[in-house]
């Protein structure tokens, strides 16, 4: 990389206005470098600190959020900066394709939500902060409508202030099921029951790291407290084994399951709803990140590989929040500021050699050291309690549709394994069509892995299916591809 | 379980009175296939379509199996729908606009399938 590309005038681009994403551009921001956000959704707060639409005037958009711990300051910052055009923000900004230059990064953008133009944003380096989406590991009848994701319900409540449905099943894995339960029932929706296949007894083998975090742990007994108001039937241990209906769903049945999670025969039940919000924990966004090379470890699941100053292995680049692996909302907002200090720092060793060292002096606060250190381990130990059980697999029957875009089943994956010899994801993808759709693996992804493990073949490196590096992120339409690169407006190189 | 409109009093039923309430700017008139559905300013397409109560909008080209909004954040591409004559629409991430006229598809989305229709749930 060319001296000339930091020193004044060095940009940084960050991609996701989530809470890593904010943390970091005001991070930069308040140490002198230009920044740009370019954001998928209409305005900032990427999932976690989603806020109704303007337009609906809601009451009390903050009451919609389970933790809301430093977020409205944040967020004053960053409109200060962008007042003083130290940050540009670009929402409604899908970013499909990221790519090295000689002086940095150029990232390619489709725009709003008719995605007919890209637009590109170039900087001298990058901050990832893509966030996560959620897993789902199949079942008969997850194809339903009225079968949602526990965050495409909860994105449903926040960002637009709509209930999924009025009877609602809260089901998977995962501490995210609590927030929605609680959510959706104080917005008015009966929850006829929170559905969770984890063992609380594992709480107390990591007693230590939860004890370390005794604000989540009043947290936590906060929910006990609502679920006993809206009278939430509460089942640990247990799973949901099919959702029936026709065209909608209109009753699930659950299980218990037994020590090694599989389904305790007899002990199947069914619940009528006419909704189904359902997650196993969060996948972070990995595909900007494969594309540029860096590399991916697994720890609790995925996540790109970062140092203690968030640098990932490739020069320039930084990731934070569950981008580097799922850590909720508090520890992404500790990551993105470490992340935002450090490109900063590293921007601002202009043509000095002596300190363009490639970080490895790049400050990180004590205090901010700590944090991290405290809410990894929390994180780590939830992840150890709520971990979906490999067993879940017994649930995909022949005929469940596994990859949902290109409607293959299971019995189709699972002969793909037996019978052709398949040993990984990728060789299944390219017998069956499962993870070539719209999605491009992302819902399907997990699953084939489990069903490819569960057939005596290799998940992969990662068992989440952080699959191999797509030069493409998203959809694109062939016109904008066709199109010759526009310039920037307002940022071109060196002028 | 109120909201109540600005301007005009009228009173609409939606989610809730604590967590969500609010008083939207206006409503507007949405073409879904041939009936017209409520939307308020700001709504996603999918927010709309659930709130007038259809929960399915799309059939897919193998089976022809139903389909609504899963994944509600735009990932899973599951929710989509043809929305003024452009078909393919994530309904979860497209903001519903006064006048736009919405049709549920089959297939690909370009006219290979019949239209199911919008369906109640």
């Amino acid at each position: 990389m060319a001296d000339a590309s930091r020193g004044p005038g060095a940009r940084l681009a960050v991609v996701g206005a989530g809470p890593a994403g904010i943390a970091g551009a005001v991070a930069a921001a308040d140490a002198g470098i230009t920044v740009t956000v370019v954001d998928a959704g209409p305005q900032i707060g990427g999932q976690f600190y989603r806020q109704p639409a303007a337009s609906l005037h809601a009451h009390q958009p903050g009451a919609l959020h389970h933790a809301r711990g430093t977020w409205a300051s944040l967020r004053s910052r960053f409109e200060r900066h962008i007042a003083a055009d130290r940050i540009r923000y670009l929402p409604d900004h899908h970013v499909w394709l990221a790519q090295r230059t000689d002086t940095g990064y150029r990232l390619h953008a489709l725009v709003g939500p008719e995605q007919e133009r890209s637009a590109p944003v170039s900087a001298h380096a990058l901050l990832l902060a893509t966030g996560a989406y959620e897993r789902v590991l199949p079942f008969p009848g997850w194809t339903l409508p009225g079968v949602m994701t526990a965050g495409g319900a909860q994105a449903m409540l926040k960002g637009a202030l709509t209930l999924p449905g009025r009877r609602t099943v809260v089901a998977g894995t995962g501490p995210l099921l609590l927030p929605v339960a609680a959510g959706l029932a104080a917005a008015g929706a009966r929850i006829e029951a929170l559905i969770d296949s984890a063992d609380l007894r594992g709480l107390i083998r990591h007693a230590p790291a939860f004890a370390a975090s005794p604000g989540k742990l009043v947290e936590g007994l906060g929910y006990a407290l609502r679920f006993a108001r809206y009278r939430v039937p509460i089942r640990y241990r247990h799973t949901v084994v099919a959702a029936h209906g026709k065209e909608c769903v209109e009753a699930v049945t659950v299980a218990a399951l037994d020590r090694d999670g599989r389904v305790r025969t007899g002990s199947e039940r069914r619940i009528a709803c006419d909704s189904l919000a359902i997650g196993h924990g969060l996948l972070p966004h990995l595909d900007l990140a494969l594309s540029l090379g860096a590399r991916i470890e697994d720890g609790n699941g995925p996540g790109v590989r970062v140092d203690q100053a968030q640098q990932t292995s490739v020069p320039g680049l930084w990731a934070a929040g569950e981008t580097t692996g799922i850590g909720g909302a508090a520890l992404a907002e500790v990551e993105g500021e470490i992340a935002g200090g450090s490109a900063a720092s590293w921007l601002r060793q202009a043509a000095n050699p002596d300190r363009a060292d490639g970080g490895s002096r790049l400050l990180v606060s004590a205090q901010n050291a700590r944090r991290r250190r405290r809410l990894r381990g929390f994180f780590a130990a939830l992840d150890a309690v709520y971990s979906p059980p490999a067993a879940l697999t017994d649930l995909i029957t022949a005929d469940t549709t596994v990859c949902r875009c290109e409607e293959v089943t299971a019995a189709a994956v699972r002969e793909a394994v037996r019978e052709y010899g398949a040993t990984d994801p990728r060789t299944v993808k390219l017998l069956t069509r499962a993870g070539m759709g719209w999605c491009q693996g992302r819902v399907c992804g997990p699953a084939v892995a489990r069903l490819v493990a569960e057939c005596g073949g290799a998940a992969g490196a990662l068992l989440d299916g952080a699959s191999a590096p797509r030069p493409l992120a998203r959809p694109v339409p062939l016109g904008v591809l066709a199109l010759d690169d526009p310039d920037e407006e307002g940022t071109r190189e060196h002028p | 379980m109120l909201i109540r409109r600005r301007g005009t009093g009228a009173r609409t039923e939606v989610a809730s009175p604590r967590l969500a309430a609010a008083s939207p700017e206006s409503a507007f008139v949405l073409h879904v296939d041939d009936r017209e559905i409520e939307a308020l300013a700001g709504h996603t397409v999918a927010a709309a379509l659930l709130r007038a109560g259809v929960t399915s909008w799309r059939r897919t080209r193998v089976t022809g199996e139903p389909r609504g909004v899963f994944c509600g954040i735009g990932v899973c591409f599951d929710c989509l729908v043809t929305v003024n004559d452009r078909p393919n629409q994530r309904a979860c991430i497209t903001p519903a606009r006064p006048g736009d006229v919405v049709r549920t598809q089959a297939g690909t989305g370009h006219g290979d399938g019949a239209s199911p229709g919008a369906r109640d749930g």
